[in-house]
């Protein structure tokens, strides 16, 4: 168990490594540097002030020692400056943490509760109607745009309530109805498309438990369908949906970029996006590290997960 | 037919398989009876396809054509779906709209599947400490979410048409390259394979010639769910502004703010562009799931 653990442990941190070049290493693809375009925005430009930029951005560094000095500041907790804010990295970053943290949380929970239950129903019901019903269902909510979705909801409540909750940030300790109510709309949004996935493994991974022999034989022992289903296939069933819902959760950080968006939430998502249009790049860089970072240590979380609840995943290669 | 050698009474029977060569149509047929949910998103994307190559000819009005005098105009017999708060008619720009949508997503989608389906022929063919370290190099690729990589990689090359469909492909690369050589794994084993390769033929004569036409069934199926996905992620960056530029209408950007705004006054900006895309991406989709369960059996079910 131990040497599994650090063996994942091990690939997690290669695994880190790697993306941080491939993120360097985009963000330099582009002709001309960062300096080209903040001084082609402005339309004028002093080659003095230029090369005093480059100076103090330290980008007239060979590209290695500039590579190296990033990593340095990651390894240190240092996230650099925003240009367009003049403040450290981190000061803006923190206080927009929680509200994405929370609207991944709640659209997981809106995925979860909303994916198992419709794929097991699916499955038992294989081929019904009912089963029909529900993979149109889950395919539509993986087809639409969810930042489309979000604003056909704040139209569709417009036109029939007349009513839509404040598109101004709303904290919890302000006011917590309307802060829950700003909340579950985005969350429904993201988590009716999140649930799809889940749906889909949760239906063909029972589908394919449920032709076992034990499950047979819980049948012939006369069981009711409720045990047999919920206790026993379940059980085993849930192991491929565990690692989607790990990987749902990368997939979630895509939808919650442009919810946010949609929903003007001051979260992480909604910054990242407006860091890439000001091209402010430290910011842009730092941002993708950051959720690549999550994106590992949530799939670590997972492969641990599994090797508790299935041990043949310890003791085997 | 019966033959009777020797007074033994010996049933022939012809396997079904080749009993007849089908032609295209009972094929299509036979598809259409027993998945009509893939032959929906099959015609789907047949409409998408015919509006974006007749899409002159099924216009209305010119699509970047502005008129200060219409502008937000209702659906009417005039604007069919309503025009924009530049007066431009939604319905036009919406069949054009096919054209950039279906361009960049078959080129990103063909590019990925390609550059990634070489990629896992090799890797999965040469197996090994080689097959390994790319593994490791694809996991890199796929650590980020689709549309950050996207958006990360359009933001950095500018934007372009050209540049949205390198930006799209990319993350294609390493799923493509996964799907390959899952099946290039099983495949390698095969008596024929190793026939051929006692026979001297060279290895990648061997991989290109003898194992990749048998990975076509799981590249097509690919090939369709991802075509769903690049058609959702190009709209996406077009709604944040990184992706097609004007002034081609495309659907995403139909949507970008000024749709926003205008939304309460005029919510045919919002609807009809978000359910093109919508139709669209569940078109390939349904096709998707359909062709992976008739070429793709042991992916049944899900």
């Amino acid at each position: 168990m131990k040497t599994y653990i650090l063996q994942r442990l091990a690939i997690a941190i290669l695994t880190l490594l790697g993306m941080s070049m491939v993120i360097f290493f985009l963000l330099r693809l582009a002709p001309g540097d960062i300096v080209d375009i903040l001084f082609a925005a402005a339309g004028y430009v002093n080659p003095a002030e230029k090369q005093a930029l480059l100076k103090e951005l330290g980008m007239d560094r060979p590209y290695w020692v500039q590579y190296l000095e990033w990593l340095r500041q990651i390894v240190t907790g240092d996230l650099g400056k925003s240009y367009r804010y003049d403040l450290p990295a981190w000061q803006i970053i923190k206080p927009l943490l929680p509200v994405t943290l929370e609207l991944a949380a709640l659209s997981m929970v809106v995925a979860v509760s909303l994916g198992v239950p419709t794929g097991v129903i699916s499955a038992v019901r294989q081929d019904s109607t009912l089963d029909y019903v529900l993979r149109v269902f889950s395919l539509a909510g993986l087809s639409m745009p969810a930042f489309w979705l979000g604003m056909v909801i704040i139209l569709g409540m417009v036109s029939f309530l007349g009513w839509i909750p404040s598109l101004t940030y709303v904290k919890p300790t302000e006011n917590f109805r309307l802060h829950a109510v700003q909340f579950a709309l985005p969350a429904l949004a993201v988590g009716y498309r999140s649930s799809a996935l889940i749906m889909r493994i949760t239906r063909s991974s029972l589908l394919e438990v449920l032709r076992e022999d034990y499950i047979r034989t819980a049948w012939a022992k006369g069981q009711s369908g409720r045990v047999v289903i919920w206790r026993h296939a379940l059980k085993n069933a849930i192991l491929p949906v565990v690692t989607v819902i790990g990987i749902e959760f990368a997939f979630l950080i895509g939808g919650l970029v442009v919810t946010e968006t949609v929903f003007n939430l001051p979260g992480v998502a909604r910054f990242l996006v407006q860091a890439i249009l000001w091209r402010d790049y430290p910011i842009v860089q730092n941002l993708v590290m950051f959720i690549a970072i999550v994106v590992i240590l949530s799939n670590l979380l997972v492969d641990m997960l599994y090797s508790v609840l299935d041990p043949r995943v310890r003791y085997g290669s | 037919m019966a033959v009777r050698p020797l007074g033994v009474e010996i049933e022939l029977t012809v396997p079904a398989a080749v009993r007849r060569r089908e032609g295209a149509g009972t094929t299509l047929w036979r598809f259409i009876r027993k998945k009509p949910l893939g032959a929906i998103g099959g015609f789907l994307i047949l409409v998408m396809a015919v509006a974006a190559v007749f899409a002159e000819l099924l216009q209305t009005h010119d699509p970047i054509a502005t008129d200060a005098a219409h502008t937000l105009a209702p659906p009417a017999a005039d604007h069919w779906l309503g025009s924009d708060h530049l007066g431009r008619d939604i319905y036009s720009r919406i069949v054009h709209g096919a054209r950039v949508s279906l361009i960049v997503g078959i080129s990103s989608t063909i590019l990925g599947s390609v550059l990634g389906g070489i990629i896992g022929l090799l890797s999965g063919y040469v197996g090994g400490k080689t097959d390994l370290s790319v593994q490791r190099l694809l996991d890199i690729l796929q650590g980020l979410p689709l549309l950050v990589l996207a958006l990360v990689m359009s933001a950095s090359l500018g934007p372009s048409i050209q540049n949205v469909i390198i930006a799209i492909s990319i993350p294609i690369i390493p799923r493509a390259a996964r799907v390959i050589r899952s099946s290039v794994l099983s495949i390698r084993e095969m008596q024929y394979v190793e026939a051929a390769r006692a026979l001297g033929i060279r290895h990648l004569r061997i991989a290109f010639r003898h194992i990749l036409p048998n990975t076509i069934g799981p590249f097509i199926v690919l090939m369709t769910a991802q075509l769903g996905s690049a058609i959702l992620v190009e709209a996406t960056l077009s709604f944040l502004g990184l992706g097609v530029p004007e002034p081609y209408p495309s659907w995403g950007r139909m949507l970008s703010v000024s749709a926003a705004e205008y939304a309460q006054k005029a919510p045919w900006l919002v609807l009809f562009p978000g359910i093109a895309i919508s139709l669209a991406v569940f078109g390939s989709n349904l096709l998707g799931d359909a062709l992976r369960d008739t070429l793709d059996p042991r992916l049944r079910g899900g």
